[in-house]
Order: C-alpha cells, then sequence, then structure tokens
C-alpha cells in the first residue's frame, strides 16, 4: 500500500509523542499558523539569544502531517542561527515543490521523511504550515521580541 | 439492487473507487449525460427569445424541465419553480430580494445550528445590513430538535426562519412542517434547504407547508450548475428581482423597466437551458427506480456499515443510533487519528470520502468535533464498497502507530 511508506513510523512517532508540543511560556515570540479549509491551527513559540533560536515549542491541533512536521522542523531549528533555520525552511520548501536536489534533501535529515507529499498536493499547506509560521514569525516577529 | 442500477453510471463502470462521498455530489446516469449532449446537438437555441423553430424547441425543452421539478416538488404551478445554479444561490435570491425587503432593524432571523454554511452566510448578511438580531434553533447531541424549544425562539419579532430538510453531517430529517406551522403562527416564512432531503426522500412542498425551498441538480444525479428555489407564488410576485438584465423583463426604456412575470423575473441572462433539461431525465431516472427502493438499499448498507463500526472500540459515529435516520450520512470520528489523514489512508486504500467540517462549521463547533470524517452512501453503492470502507477503517489507528 502507498500510503505505508508515506505514513512512516517517523511520521507517526512524531505525531503521537511530540517532543516539541507543549507551552513555552517564557518565549519572545507567539505566532499562530493557521489553515483554514482543514483547520489546522498552531502557535509556534520561540525563545531567541541575540541572532540564535534558543528554544522553542509549539501547541495546537490538526493533522498528523501538520503536527509532524512542525515538532521535525523544532527539532531541527532549536540552538542554530535565525538565518540558518530560514535556510532550511526554503530546501524544505523546495523539497516540498519537488525541486530539491537528492543533496539538499539529505540536509533536511528528519523532515525528509515527508519528500513524498511533493506528489500529494492536498497535503503541501499541512506539511510546511510550521515552516510558514517559523518565517513569518523571524521576518516580522523582530518588533513583537 | 445496486447491481441492477449500477451499470447505468459510467464513471463507477470505469474507476475502481468506492465512491463514498454521495453527499458532496452524486455521480451521473448515462440518461442524464445523453440528455444533455441531445440538447446541445439537436435542440441548442437561445430559448425564450427567438421566433424560429429551433428557439422554441429549446424553449420547450427548458420549459418541460420545469414542469419535471414542479412534479418533483409537488408544487402548485410551474410559476413557482426558479431555475437557479444550485441551492446555494437559491438561498441568496431569497435573502437578497425577499430578505433585504421584508427584515427591519430589530427583527429577528432564526436559523438551526445545522444549517449549511449556505443557509448561514446569506442570513449573516441580511442581518448586518438590516440591524436585526441572528437567532439559533440548537439541536440536541443526537441531531434531532426540540419543538418546545424552539417554539419558545420564535417571537412576533422573527421574520425569517431558516431550516434544513436533512443536515448534511447528521442525515437526520427535520420536522419541517411542525417547524412551518410555528413560524406561520408568528408571521415568519419559513426558507427550507433540501440539497440533502431530494436526493433521499420524496418532497411536498405543499404538504411541508414550506414557503422556499432550495435544492441542487448535482445531488439528485443531474448535472452541476442547476439548481431550483421553489418559492410560494404570491411572496415571488411581491419580491423584488434579485438580478436584473436580460430574459427578465417585459419591455425597458432608458429610465426604467417592467419586469416579466414568474418565473422569468428571476431568471436573468440566458438560462442553463441544457442542464435543466439533464435535470429533467435525472428526475425521471429517480421516479423511474422510485425512493422506496433507493432507501432500502441506502438503509441496509448504512445499516451494515453502523453494526461493524459498532465493534470498534475507537470510531464513533455523529448523529442518530438507528441507521434508517441517518439519509445514508455517516459521519464518524475515530480516537486519535485526524480527519484528513483518516481521508488521505482511505484514499490510499481506494475509498473516496469526505473529511473536515462539511461546510458546517457551527455545528461542529457546538457538537465539539471540530473536524469529522464523512462517507455518504447513494443507493447504488455496493455493499463490498461498504467492506472495503470498513476494512480501511479498522487498520487505520494500526497504521497511524498505535499498535494493534
Amino acid at each position: 500500500m502507498e500510503n505505508r511508506s508515506f505514513y512512516n513510523e517517523i511520521l507517526t512517532e512524531h505525531n503521537l509523542h511530540p517532543e516539541f508540543k507543549h507551552d513555552l511560556p517564557d518565549a519572545d515570540i507567539v505566532l499562530e499558523g493557521v489553515n483554514p479549509s482543514c483547520g489546522d491551527d498552531i502557535f509556534l513559540k520561540l525563545k531567541l539569544d541575540g541572532d540564535v533560536i534558543a528554544d522553542g515549542a509549539f501547541v495546537g491541533d490538526g493533522c498528523a502531517v501538520s503536527q509532524a512536521s512542525a515538532d521535525i522542523m523544532l527539532g531541527m531549528i532549536v540552538g542554530k542561527k535565525k538565518e540558518d533555520a530560514l535556510k532550511m525552511g526554503e530546501i524544505f520548501l523546495k523539497m516540498i515543490q519537488g525541486e530539491a536536489s537528492e543533496d539538499e534533501i539529505d540536509s533536511l535529515e528528519e523532515a525528509s521523511a515527508l519528500r513524498d507529499i511533493a506528489h500529494m498536493p492536498a497535503r503541501v499547506k499541512c506539511a510546511v504550515l510550521g515552516w510558514r509560521t517559523l518565517k513569518e514569525a523571524l521576518l516580522d516577529g523582530d518588533e513583537l521580541s | 439492487m445496486a447491481h441492477a442500477y449500477r451499470d447505468d453510471f459510467p464513471l463507477l463502470k470505469s474507476q475502481d473507487v468506492a465512491y463514498l462521498d454521495n453527499a458532496a455530489t452524486a455521480q451521473r446516469p448515462q440518461c442524464v449525460l445523453d440528455a444533455v449532449t441531445e440538447f446541445y446537438k439537436s435542440q441548442n437555441a437561445n430559448p425564450l427569445r427567438g421566433l424560429y423553430p429551433l428557439s422554441i424547441a429549446a424553449t420547450e425543452a427548458y420549459e418541460n424541465a420545469r414542469e419535471a421539478v414542479r412534479s418533483f416538488l409537488k408544487a402548485k404551478s410551474s410559476r413557482e419553480i426558479i431555475f437557479t445554479r444550485n441551492t446555494t444561490e437559491s438561498i441568496n435570491l431569497v435573502a437578497y430580494s425577499y430578505g433585504l425587503s421584508h427584515v427591519k432593524a430589530g427583527d429577528e432571523v432564526l436559523v438551526s445550528i445545522m444549517e449549511h454554511h449556505s443557509n448561514l452566510l446569506p442570513w449573516q448578511m441580511v442581518c448586518r445590513q438590516t440591524g436585526a438580531s441572528l437567532k439559533f434553533m440548537e439541536c440536541e447531541m443526537d441531531g434531532t430538535l426540540d419543538l418546545n424549544k424552539v417554539e419558545a425562539l420564535i417571537t412576533p419579532k422573527t421574520k425569517i426562519v431558516a431550516c434544513t430538510h436533512v443536515s448534511n453531517v447528521l442525515g437526520r430529517v427535520n420536522p419541517i412542517r411542525e417547524l412551518a406551522a410555528l413560524a406561520h403562527r408568528a408571521g415568519a416564512v419559513l426558507v427550507v434547504d433540501g440539497a440533502q432531503s431530494t436526493p433521499h426522500i420524496p418532497v411536498d412542498v405543499q404538504a411541508l407547508d414550506a414557503d422556499f425551498f432550495a435544492f441542487s441538480g448535482h445531488k439528485v444525479y443531474g448535472p452541476m450548475g442547476i439548481g431550483v428555489l421553489y418559492g410560494r407564488e404570491e411572496l415571488l410576485n411581491a419580491m423584488p428581482p434579485f438580478l436584473t438584465g436580460g430574459e427578465m423583463i417585459e419591455s425597458v426604456a432608458r429610465d426604467g423597466a417592467v419586469f416579466a412575470e414568474l418565473p422569468h423575473k428571476f431568471e436573468a441572462g440566458t438560462v442553463n437551458a441544457a442542464d435543466a433539461v439533464g435535470l429533467h431525465a435525472a428526475i425521471d431516472y429517480v421516479k423511474s427506480i422510485g425512493f422506496t427502493a433507493m432507501h432500502q438499499q441506502e438503509v441496509a448498507l448504512t445499516r451494515r456499515a453502523m453494526d461493524a463500526i459498532d465493534e470498534m472500540p475507537h470510531v464513533h459515529v455523529l448523529g442518530s443510533e438507528k441507521p434508517e435516520e441517518h439519509c445514508g450520512i455517516i459521519t464518524f470520528t475515530v480516537d486519535g487519528v485526524h480527519p484528513h489523514d483518516i481521508s488521505e489512508i482511505l484514499a490510499s486504500d481506494g475509498v473516496a470520502i469526505r473529511a473536515g467540517h462539511h461546510c458546517a462549521q457551527p455545528l461542529l463547533a457546538y457538537l465539539k468535533h471540530p473536524s469529522t470524517a464523512r462517507a455518504s452512501l447513494a443507493f447504488y453503492n455496493k455493499e463490498s464498497e461498504v467492506e472495503r470502507l470498513l476494512d480501511s477503517i479498522s487498520t487505520l489507528r494500526e497504521r497511524m502507530g498505535y499498535g494493534k
């Protein structure tokens, strides 16, 4: 069954046991990301230390794709510089659009588990919700922090 | 019984998919496709205006379709049958024409919490523009309406009561005749959304005593893009036009116009004659099978599905416990699995269902299920398709990592 490979262990594990799905009371940036058509709704919370994302978390509801993708993303960006996180987001988007090279996909580590979304147009917005919210938070969120 | 009719539907013959999204749109039988094609091949001209034989034939085909709809709804007169694009447009017609001219500041519009957005947003608009207030009839958790509670909500200020005949989430038939009596006693009119009832139960607008009744062709095996508004003649006569322009006038001068008689007053612009003809064929098709036979098959399949789901501890069906009170609509949730993931996994098993809020967000919020999955059956569905649905549902949690 094709979908066995899509709902793979990495995705279901991050959905069932997310590491970063919790409150972050001392967050500097809190931004809501919503997919109105399907009801995915997350609040991304980031704590910054200068240019570095010192800590991050999310709360909310949504499908396994949106929740797992946000959890994987946070695992990748916490401890990284803002600009590096944004670069990862760009590569992730390229992967989802089916335009990333194999090297680029490899560089995404666990997030590469979502590469098959490129063939599932209806689920693209679920996969990118966390990354889209991150980009907004980092680019527009400066004055909030 | 499904097999006897299944061959009438070309898509079902050519696709290996268990199509269980009939409440969103049904499939069309060959006779409907043929009727539309035949209109364009041999009768196509702009109806209602030309004085040559082809246009007269097109007019006749179009007006015959109107008569077929009149008979389908058991309306008194074909002047009460307005062709629109769909249910949404029909209800907007009532809202913009009747609503904006009859509702004033301080009045009330009463809608049920079960409405599809198409029978809610037009009334939000009317209330916003007029300063009236919008009130809600809430259902019980099983989807029934308590008429005593409804009665308490209808006051002399109530001008419009809007209710769906059958909820597109719960599938339960609402007590329209009783609602009509309550509305009329207060001097209000009753607007009924018949999009989900017309495919499943016989409708008699006079017996229901509805003032307006809307439905869509594409859910009763007809074409997309053709819908119907029934309106009581005296109400339609007194209403201003919704859209203005060609085909809806008697005469036009530089500074004014005399509008056409019913029903043309409400059918501005070139009409969708071909799809009206397709709807005519669909109505004839439904009549040839009969609602009794369709209902039997739909209930048998619904019972099979609900009995099996009953044995699945993590799967829950919304609405009545009785399969015969669902109009083929089985809306369900699976603990720990988001409906979009349910739908995705079912799709990979060749089962087409709907997931989300089903354009009824206030109802789902009220029932505390922001998102659900919905399988909706038609008479042409087979038991093997229901089995495929059940097999897939029974593996969902395991495939999402919950273990056996």
